[in-house]
């Protein structure tokens, strides 16, 4: 039997085409962008080695816009976990009271998670445009007319009407994420509360939130992991500009490396988002380690 | 379901009690779900009008006639139905390849004894938190000199790549939760190791299997950033980029831009409409377990 179990060569099979793929598409790429990005090149002629400079000029006298790109995913990044996850938390308690049409408003709020940023953002673009588009005509249908904006053409208006969309998408994935974690409470515990007479709020606060903390810790790495990682949404609605007031460190990276060339340059930014990513993920767990409450 | 709806009945009388505000947070919630399905019903009536309607006096009013002439010319004209079969084909294959490749590594790591499956599974686990753009570059320029740039396969094999991590984390989970008699038996009766795990184990996991596919079709079919760079042939453009192509040439005409937008759609909201139970919860196990 056990002989059937440890058979080497099944093994081999087993594994091998699923670790070819995942080898080729991800870990040997990191290791070329990592080699690309000590290279002066254009992805033509010849390269030559120049160490860390590209890294150096990510930050000495730039002038590209990288540091605004990174100001600009750290204010999404905080917006979204301290705007978008408590508001979501806010819908999932709200829902998962048991109220009317639960199953209804679960549903409906979920669904731009699943639309295609490219369509979300196309949509975004028409409602934002300032003759015909949605917001503009509602503002004056409701008086507000003078809060008219060209809101993605204007620096002051373009990242804050980005980060609604983004809000408007994902909202509803945070609220269905802490929503389950709620419904797997189980009820046992707030009869326990009811009979020493909490309310609803005290409910809240000391049962629900101490004991979704695991799904919360997962909706703040994503929204803050996913904002350092923003790219279609930017892309689509204002490629970064006007003059980079929406330019994030990925928009940034795929125009130096395709529209200027600059592959070494570009590749260190990549580099960059990875170590990025990496470094908040381990914070963030370490941030949670110390609170884990069970039921 | 009986439960539930019992619960129900015990809140809500007590809510009775305090009418005003139920209400009020009846009517946010309603305000929310419409500002949530609003623009997504604006974007379906600007696709059904005219361009006088659409840059008339009240673009929020209701299409007077509908203009279904705006899909028919965004589907030929606009070369959508070319790039929606394209997206069909690249995301079929690659849910099909990615959940047989990440079944026969789960089986063996979840299941089958060698030293190393536990290292196994940390690296291919590593892979979750890798960011698709860091990949961009040296992607392009293997798929160029593997001669797959513009190719089928030029998406199909980063889609594949990027989906088995959170795919075999969520099997080997699936798998652990299997009785091993059955395997046992059946080796008992002579079976050898590949007819237990297509015979007996992959039926089993359908459920796991099902949660993979969705996942994977929503991240294939709504790819944009792989989708726009390593293909620049009208011939293998996906929905995504066909749309961001279209943008130029009907940048004045939103009714056919607006059809091609719903039509992109429409096959990720059937998939939802009919099992939204089925989609959100693989989306709630994908979040636990990464």
């Amino acid at each position: 039997m056990n002989k059937v179990f440890s058979d080497k060569k099944a093994i081999f099979l087993f594994v091998f085409p699923a670790f070819l793929v995942f080898f080729m598409i991800i870990i040997l790429p990191i290791f070329f962008s990592a080699y690309y990005s000590t290279l002066d090149w254009n992805g033509i002629g010849k390269a030559t080695f120049i160490g860390i400079q590209n890294y150096i000029n990510l930050f000495v006298n730039n002038t590209d816009g990288f540091v605004m790109s990174i100001k600009n995913s750290f204010i999404v990044a905080l917006l979204s976990v301290f705007v978008q996850v408590p508001l979501a938390l806010i819908l999932a308690l709200v829902i998962a009271k048991g109220i009317k049409w639960e199953g209804l408003f679960r549903t409906v709020y979920f669904i731009p998670v699943i639309i295609s940023t490219t369509v979300i953002g196309q949509l975004w673009m028409k409602i934002y445009q300032p003759k015909y588009g949605m917001l503009n005509n509602i503002l004056d249908i409701v008086g507000l007319d003078f809060l008219k904006h060209n809101w993605l053409a204007t620096p002051e208006t373009a990242l804050g009407s980005a980060f609604f969309v983004i809000i408007w998408q994902y909202i509803g994935y945070h609220m269905l994420l802490l929503y389950s974690g709620i419904k797997a409470i189980p009820t046992t515990i707030y009869e326990a509360a009811e009979v020493d007479g909490a309310n609803n709020f005290q409910k809240a606060t000391r049962i629900t939130i101490p004991l979704i903390l695991p799904m919360l810790k997962v909706c703040v790495t994503f929204a803050l992991v996913g904002s350092l990682k923003t790219f279609d949404l930017i892309y689509v609605l204002t490629k970064g500009g006007p003059i980079h007031a929406t330019e994030v460190p990925t928009t940034l990276m795929f125009s130096t490396i395709f529209l200027q060339n600059k592959y070494g340059y570009g590749s260190s930014m990549s580099i960059f988002i990875i170590l990025e990513c990496l470094v908040f993920t381990i914070f963030l767990q370490k941030v949670f380690k110390a609170e884990t409450i069970t039921y | 379901m009986n439960v539930l709806k019992i619960k129900d009945d015990s809140r809500s009388t007590k809510h009775d009690t305090n009418n005003i505000k139920t209400y009020s947070e009846r009517g946010i919630l309603l305000f929310i779900a419409a500002i949530q399905i609003y623009p997504l019903l604006w974007l379906i009536m600007f696709s059904l009008k005219s361009n006088q309607e659409i840059f008339g006096k009240n673009p929020l009013a209701l299409p007077k006639k509908l203009l279904w002439e705006n899909y028919a010319r965004a589907l030929f004209d606009g070369n959508i139905a070319r790039y929606f079969i394209n997206s069909i084909i690249v995301t079929v294959v690659a849910v099909i390849i990615t959940g047989i490749l990440a079944a026969m590594a789960s089986y063996a790591i979840a299941r089958m004894e060698w030293k190393l499956s536990q290292a196994m599974l940390v690296v291919f686990l590593l892979g979750i938190m890798v960011p698709m753009h860091s990949t961009l570059l040296p992607l392009f320029i293997f798929l160029k000199k593997a001669h797959l740039y513009n190719t089928y396969a030029a998406l199909i094999l980063p889609y594949i790549g990027f989906s088995l991590p959170m795919a075999i984390f969520i099997l080997v989970g699936f798998f652990g939760t299997l009785p091993k008699e059955l395997e046992e038996s059946a080796c008992l009766d002579g079976a050898n190791i590949y007819q237990v795990f297509a015979s007996i184990m992959l039926p089993l996991t359908k459920p796991a299997l099902a949660t993979i596919s969705i996942f994977t079709y929503l991240a294939c079919w709504n790819e944009l950033m792989f989708a726009t760079t390593f293909v620049s042939e009208q011939e293998f453009k996906t929905l995504t980029v066909g749309i961001m192509g279209m943008v130029g040439m009907y940048a004045t005409r939103w009714g056919e831009l607006g059809a091609g937008l719903v039509i992109a759609t429409v096959p990720t909201v059937l998939i939802y409409i009919s099992m939204s139970k089925q989609v959100q919860k693989s989306f709630t196990t994908g979040a636990l377990k990464g």
